[in-house]
């Protein structure tokens, strides 16, 4: 696992790979880059990529802010693999965990003008399968290219 | 109106203030709360505000925006004032459409249309 977000000098994304991340949000985008550079490379739709970036930020912000409480000597790990007709995506913070059953539905009426609980269900619209680790503190997202 | 650092583009037209977005990913997490300071400064200097925020330039949006603009939407109804949006990328569309926030703020196809629709 490389430490730090993924560096700018590399001569192609990887498309298989692991980082370590220790600041929100100034760790995001050279992940997003480097995964949505792999997922370019196999010549996936615009709307892949579009959904690849949004669940990057709403997992990994989830991560820190949710799972980390935002405590700065906490990291974040994302995984990712990138092939032809899939893209898995691992993100696993250092929280105790949460219970994906046990949040409210964000389009209900009496919620609509509540700012914030939209990630997950996003996440959940945007991707294949989403699976969780026993404890809840690492969300496994996979993305299957459209046919 | 807004500062030389600002990531707004405003403009006031017939008592109507119109905001764009100057970069294509000023939504993202870096961006949106100073975005979103920017614009409830817009807010507090009028009674009672009318906003039109055009999408024009933007092809990406996360929920952190999103909760900006519910936000944004919640300032402005206390105050008695009126909120549109317009110039929507169908990708983004899509996005408050999955939320269900397409039945809460007021959207539009066209600046124009929007500003049209102010009552």
């Amino acid at each position: 696992m490389s430490d730090g977000p993924a560096e700018n000098q590399r001569p192609s994304p990887r498309q298989k790979a692991s980082v370590r991340l220790h600041r929100f949000p100034e760790d995001l985008p050279a992940v997003q880059t480097e995964v949505l550079e792999a997922v370019s490379a196999h010549e996936y739709p615009g709307a892949s990529e579009f959904a690849l970036r949004l669940v990057l930020e709403e997992a990994i912000s989830n991560a820190f802010r949710h799972g980390n409480k935002s405590k700065p000597d906490l990291h974040v790990d994302v995984e990712w693999t990138v092939e032809p007709d899939r893209v898995v995506i691992s993100v696993e913070d250092q929280g105790a965990g949460f219970d994906p059953e046990s949040l409210p539905d964000p389009t209900d009426d009496d919620r609509l003008e509540l700012p914030s609980g939209r990630g997950v269900m996003l996440i959940h619209a945007y991707m294949t399968d989403v699976s969780y680790n026993e404890r809840g503190n690492r969300v496994t997202m996979v993305y299957k290219r459209p046919s | 109106m807004a500062s030389s650092e600002s990531r707004l583009r405003v403009r006031k037209e017939d008592g109507i203030t119109q905001v764009e977005f100057v970069d294509r990913n000023i939504l993202d997490e870096a961006n949106i709360q100073r975005i979103g300071e920017e614009i409830s400064e817009i807010i507090d200097g009028d009674a009672r505000p009318k906003l039109l925020i055009s999408f024009s330039n933007v092809d990406h949006l996360s929920s952190a925006a999103l909760g900006t603009l519910i936000t944004i939407h919640n300032r402005l109804k206390q105050k008695g004032g009126q909120l549109r949006l317009a110039n929507i990328d169908p990708q983004i569309y899509e996005v408050f459409m999955i939320t269900k926030l397409n039945k809460l703020f007021d959207i539009h196809e066209s600046r124009d249309e929007a500003m049209e629709s102010f009552a």
